[in-house]
């Protein structure tokens, strides 16, 4: 500093020079505020004395300075979002999320049978015309925000919670996206709802608890039958075999039967034929021919008189049985 | 020199003050009332970009153009109903007479205060004379769609209404324009924001949800049990079934098979005298056969058939 405070003096600070100074100050700010940059995605909306002049495209461009031009850049080709009941750092847009106090009050929703149910969801959306963006509506981003809540809780206003949390989901993406854009238009707020998303929707906290018992009770009830159908699928088929056998025994047994009784009937034919011929020499034989076989096997064989009136002439056999 | 310039500057410094005060911008969102002392005077100015003045006497007043925001705050009411709601609306509105709005209001702030008090009335008179179903549902006679996995459970349903939320909003609308219109205020609507339960209420309603679902998974339970207790009587009737009609079948077969039997012996042994005869013969032989065996004690007197035929034997054999 020092230093500077010498070197001061050296300098010829003349009228002269002093102007000239003002006069290259004042061609810089000129040369610096008579040119501006359109970026890529937006476009830029000139206003001369505050008149909207026109829409430029991206690029360079030139205007009149000393604020009688201004340019206000707006992001058309960029989606835009916007989130309810939950944020995603990094926004996109100044209204993307909702101050954090507010996240409760936003996703607390009364459904048609009059039960509450959280909904967390997202719109996308476009800046479709500069114009009437930036002229039509004042703060655009914030009335989008009121819009998107009442129009979502006329949506699920009119749904059962059922609905809300499972199947109904797409219906309410749609019906919620076509019902936003048909109060945009109204507005004329230059804007293009591309998309509605719903993110979690979740049964109140307290009551949490009570709707996943539900699913475990269908889980059970399937459970319960699955089991059930187990044990049918168990015994059912088994039983069917075993009775299958059964039968097929029994036809075996028919088989037999028949044939033993058609084998009996052939032997008797063949004896009868043979009986006819000689019947008391065949009688005879037969009977003798059985004796032979059966009296062997008799070890006690007692023989009496016919006029022996009681059983003491009694011819005791049992000793020659013994020797045999 | 120098002299010249600072006349110059005397000069040029009132000149641009002046030229600052009469000139003024209007922006494509503002429309502009040209007050003298207080007194609007002139036209109001709704085209924008540069206008001129006179200077010093006149003030620029400038007014929104553009479509602004009315949002209420959340006020706890009852509906016809006697539950305890908070409800939040918003509305949009628009400066329709700027004259008057600048001679009524003069600024937003108290157009804001106007407005919530008027809506803010209007909207607990209607909420007041509803009941709380007609400003949640729109739709009438709207059918829900019932997933197939809770088909048959008792779940709630929409609520029938006669109005609608739309109707109640069209109401406080219609009610609250003509009061803001003499204050040079256009409402373009109004909605209802956010409804939601008081917590007092919504204890309640927790509740009712809870014993809505357990009734439904109770339901789930009895029906498996009931479902599973089907199965399984199924299963028994069929093993009755199968084990019975198998019982059926054998006896018929063996039945038959019998009754076939019989047959075939009745017609070999049946067909004639002889046939009986030696019928008789042969299954008396038989019998011995069986009968006898290495324990029975055999006793033959002398005239029975065996003796005879035995001593004939030897008699016949001697001779």
């Amino acid at each position: 500093m020092p230093q500077a405070q010498q070197e001061l003096p050296d300098i010829n600070l003349s009228p002269k020079t002093i102007g000239f100074a003002i006069a290259v100050l004042i061609l810089l700010y000129v040369g610096y505020s008579s040119y501006y940059t359109v970026s890529a995605e937006s476009v830029g909306v000139l206003q001369r004395f505050g008149h909207y002049h026109k829409v430029v495209d991206p690029g360079l461009h030139f205007k009149i300075p000393f604020g009688v031009d201004t340019v206000t850049q707006v992001p058309i080709k960029r989606q835009l979002k916007e989130e309810f009941g939950f944020g995603t750092p990094g926004a996109t847009f100044k209204d993307q999320v909702g101050s954090k106090q507010q996240w409760d009050l936003e996703t607390t929703i009364v459904t048609g049978d009059l039960n509450t149910a959280l909904v967390e969801w997202v719109i996308q959306f476009r800046i479709e015309e500069a114009y009437d963006f930036l002229f039509k509506v004042r703060d655009p981003g914030e009335a989008l925000r009121d819009i998107s809540e009442s129009v979502m809780r006329e949506v699920v206003g009119d749904r059962t919670v059922d609905e809300v949390l499972t199947i109904g989901r797409q219906d309410i993406e749609t019906s919620a996206q076509v019902k936003m854009q048909e109060v945009v238009n109204l507005y004329e707020m230059g804007l293009r709802i591309d998309q509605v998303q719903l993110k979690n929707v979740n049964p109140p906290k307290p009551v949490q608890a009570s709707f996943d018992e539900v699913n475990e009770a269908q889980q059970e009830r399937e459970r319960m039958i699955n089991v059930a159908r187990g044990e049918y699928n168990k015994a059912v088929p088994r039983a069917r075999g075993t009775a299958d056998q059964n039968i097929q025994s029994a036809e075996g047994y028919a088989i037999q039967r028949v044939n033993q009784a058609e084998g009996d009937a052939a032997k008797f034919n063949a004896l009868l034929t043979e009986y006819l011929k000689a019947p008391e020499v065949t009688e005879r034989r037969l009977y003798l021919e059985t004796m032979a076989s059966v009296l062997p096997k008799v070890e006690q064989k007692i023989v009496l008189d016919a006029k022996a009136s009681n059983v003491l002439p009694l011819l005791n056999l049992d000793r020659q049985s013994g020797a045999r | 020199m120098n002299k010249i310039l600072s006349v110059l500057a005397l000069l040029i410094f009132p000149l641009v003050i002046v030229g600052f005060q009469s000139f003024y911008r209007v922006n494509e969102t503002e429309q502009v009332i040209i007050t003298q002392f207080g007194k609007p005077v002139g036209d109001i100015i709704t085209d924008s970009g540069l206008k001129l003045k006179v200077p010093f006497i006149q003030t620029v007043n400038r007014i929104e153009k553009r479509i602004l925001l009315w949002d209420g705050s959340a006020n706890d009411m009852p509906t016809k109903d006697k539950l305890y709601i908070t409800v939040d609306t918003f509305g949009r509105w628009r400066i329709k007479d700027p004259l008057q709005y600048f001679l009524r209001l003069r600024d937003e702030r108290s157009a804001q205060s106007r407005l919530e008090d008027i809506l803010g009335s209007e909207t607990r008179n209607a909420v007041a004379k509803h009941e709380l179903i007609e400003i949640i549902r729109t739709t009438k006679g709207r059918q829900p769609a019932v997933d197939p996995l809770l088909e048959g459970a008792d779940i709630s349903t929409l609520l029938p209404i006669t109005r609608g939320r739309r109707q109640v909003e069209e109401d406080i609308y219609a009610a609250a324009s003509s009061k803001l219109s003499e204050f040079g205020i256009e409402l373009l609507d109004i909605r209802f924001k956010r409804i939601n339960y008081n917590d007092s209420v919504r204890q309640k309603i927790y509740q009712r949800m809870i014993s809505e679902r357990q009734q439904i998974a109770e339901r789930f339970r009895s029906e498996g049990a009931g479902e599973a207790n089907k199965i399984i009587g199924n299963k028994e009737k069929d093993l009755q079934e199968i084990e019975s009609e198998a019982y059926k079948t054998i006896q018929t077969i063996q039945g038959d098979a019998d009754a076939k039997a019989t047959e075939i012996y009745a017609n070999a042994y049946n067909k004639s005298k002889a046939s009986r005869a030696l019928y008789n013969f042969v299954k008396t032989l038989e019998t011995y056969q069986d009968v006898v065996d290495e324990k029975t004690t055999l006793v033959l007197t002398t005239d029975s058939a065996l003796y005879r035929i035995l001593s004939e034997a030897e008699a016949g054999d001697v001779k």
